[in-house]
């Protein structure tokens, strides 16, 4: 009910607004929406919207999986630590257009190019998270794994993981925003398609309306996924917490 | 199944780089069906021994033999439940290959079984306590350490819960070993008593109390302990 009170405030401010800006700056929402509807019935709106979805799922995963390992391996070892801090660092505060830029001129305009940039990019705040992870674990579980012969496999699943889990929920969270900013710019600057490439058209033609319709139907991608898959799967994480009654 | 316990020393460096010295002399050996109890002041390191007797701290000097293919169950100063797994998920987790009747049986005598199915915060100390006893008998261990298993519980609670401890250690011919300050809890459970010096410990004095524990009557408890009580342990 909050939520819809909310979206409605949203609506009417964005009108009041483009009464107030024009038109030609601010379409009103009925012409945003015509836009949107024309673009869902040729099709157009889901090949765009897919195709940065699948971006995102490639290079969220893989930086992700990799961002993981390397943290937890930094944590745990402090010779891994030791020589990989000088990369973290220089990878965590090099700006996402020159890793993108570099690897279009390196790898082409290709598929690869764009994914590997998009995960280069997020891959640090992933290995950051999760060293904090790895280092907060609580020595007390492991010698109790250790004393009672818990299998490798076993004291990684119960012991471990479940201690990694809100890292690894953070490292999502705040890696699926980083991911949703920079596919975009990757469209943009090397790819046929996406959400990106149809707001880099729109720009080129002044297209005002075209370029809110992506935006806003992007930015609704992204509630529902927060929504119905980040957030269950964090209470699911955490319901073993005693709930405040 | 033996232990045979050979410490010459154990030292650790602390934060500032000095040298302390935490283990002397320690040298006994248990036997199965033995219980053994570990008496000394606070902080004189007796989790240090227990630890480097569960095998969880491999740096001292010395040796320590163990039968192989030894069970080890281990009941810590603090619970060290999985906060995130069940009551009942906690103990098969340590023990597998736990039969459904004897772990209805472990949770009887401990009277664990309305808890099956709660995390461990929402137990009580007592609670918790009694879990991680059920998970160090559950994978019936050749091998069982007890380190304060009572402290700081109230006196009925810990009365109660030494004789649940009591007929969990007799139900099994296994090698225990205990760590108590009470020197009641000692008397009624032990049948050999370590009496440890301050930092570094060593051991001050063996008492072997000849009566099987189930025959123990209050009588005798109270006469060893008063015989325990005049030796002058302080100035050995």
């Amino acid at each position: 009910m909050l939520r819809l009170l909310s979206f409605t405030l949203f609506i009417a401010t964005w009108w009041i607004a483009s009464l107030l800006i024009g038109d030609a700056k601010l379409p009103a929402p009925p012409a945003v929406l015509s836009v949107l509807v024309a673009e869902a019935r040729s099709g157009a709106l889901f090949i765009n919207l897919g195709a940065t979805l699948a971006r995102v799922a490639l290079a969220f995963t893989l930086a992700m999986a990799l961002g993981s390992a390397i943290g937890y391996l930094m944590g745990r070892v402090s010779l891994a630590n030791r020589l990989g801090d000088p990369w973290l660092i220089l990878l965590l505060n090099l700006p996402a257009l020159v890793v993108i830029v570099l690897a279009y001129i390196w790898a082409g305009l290709t598929e690869v190019a764009a994914i590997a940039a998009i995960a280069i990019n997020k891959l640090p705040t992933a290995v950051v998270t999760l060293r904090e992870g790895a280092r907060a674990l609580d020595p007390a579980l492991d010698e109790m794994a250790t004393a009672f012969a818990f299998p490798r496999g076993r004291a990684f699943r119960h012991v471990i993981l479940p201690q990694l889990a809100p890292y690894i929920a953070a490292a999502a969270r705040s890696g699926l925003s980083l991911v949703w900013k920079i596919v975009l710019v990757a469209e943009y600057l090397g790819r046929p398609n996406g959400v990106g490439f149809e707001i880099g058209v729109a720009f080129q033609l002044f297209d005002i309306p075209l370029l809110l319709a992506y935006s806003l139907s992007f930015a609704a991608v992204v509630l529902v996924i927060e929504t119905l898959l980040v957030q269950p799967f964090e209470t699911r994480l955490t319901r073993w917490r005693l709930r405040a009654a | 199944m033996q232990l045979e316990v050979n410490i010459t020393g154990k030292s650790f460096a602390s934060a500032a780089g000095k040298r302390h010295d935490v283990l002397d002399n320690v040298t006994f050996t248990l036997n199965a069906g033995e219980v053994g109890v570990l008496f000394g002041p606070s902080g004189c390191g007796k989790s240090t021994l227990l630890r480097i007797l569960a095998g969880l701290d491999a740096n001292y000097q010395g040796h320590v033999t163990r039968s192989p293919g030894m069970r080890l169950g281990m009941v810590f100063q603090e619970p060290r439940l999985l906060p995130w797994r069940t009551v009942e998920e906690n103990v098969r987790l340590a023990a597998p290959h736990v039969g459904d009747s004897t772990l209805s049986a472990l949770f009887e005598v401990l009277e664990l079984g309305a808890h099956r199915n709660h995390f461990p915060a929402e137990l009580s100390l007592g609670l918790a306590r009694r879990v991680a006893l059920a998970r160090a008998f559950a994978i019936e261990p050749d091998f069982l350490i007890l380190d304060e298993p009572l402290a700081s519980l109230d006196n009925a609670l810990a009365g109660r819960l030494r004789d649940q401890v009591a007929t969990l250690v007799a139900s099994r011919k296994m090698m225990t070993l205990l760590v108590t300050h009470d020197l009641d809890d000692a008397v009624r459970l032990g049948d050999r008593l370590f009496f440890l010096s301050s930092r570094p410990a060593r051991i001050l004095h063996v008492e072997t109390i000849a009566a099987p524990r189930a025959t123990r009557g209050e009588p005798e408890i109270d006469e060893i302990k008063r015989q325990l009580s005049q030796l002058d342990l302080a100035n050995m």
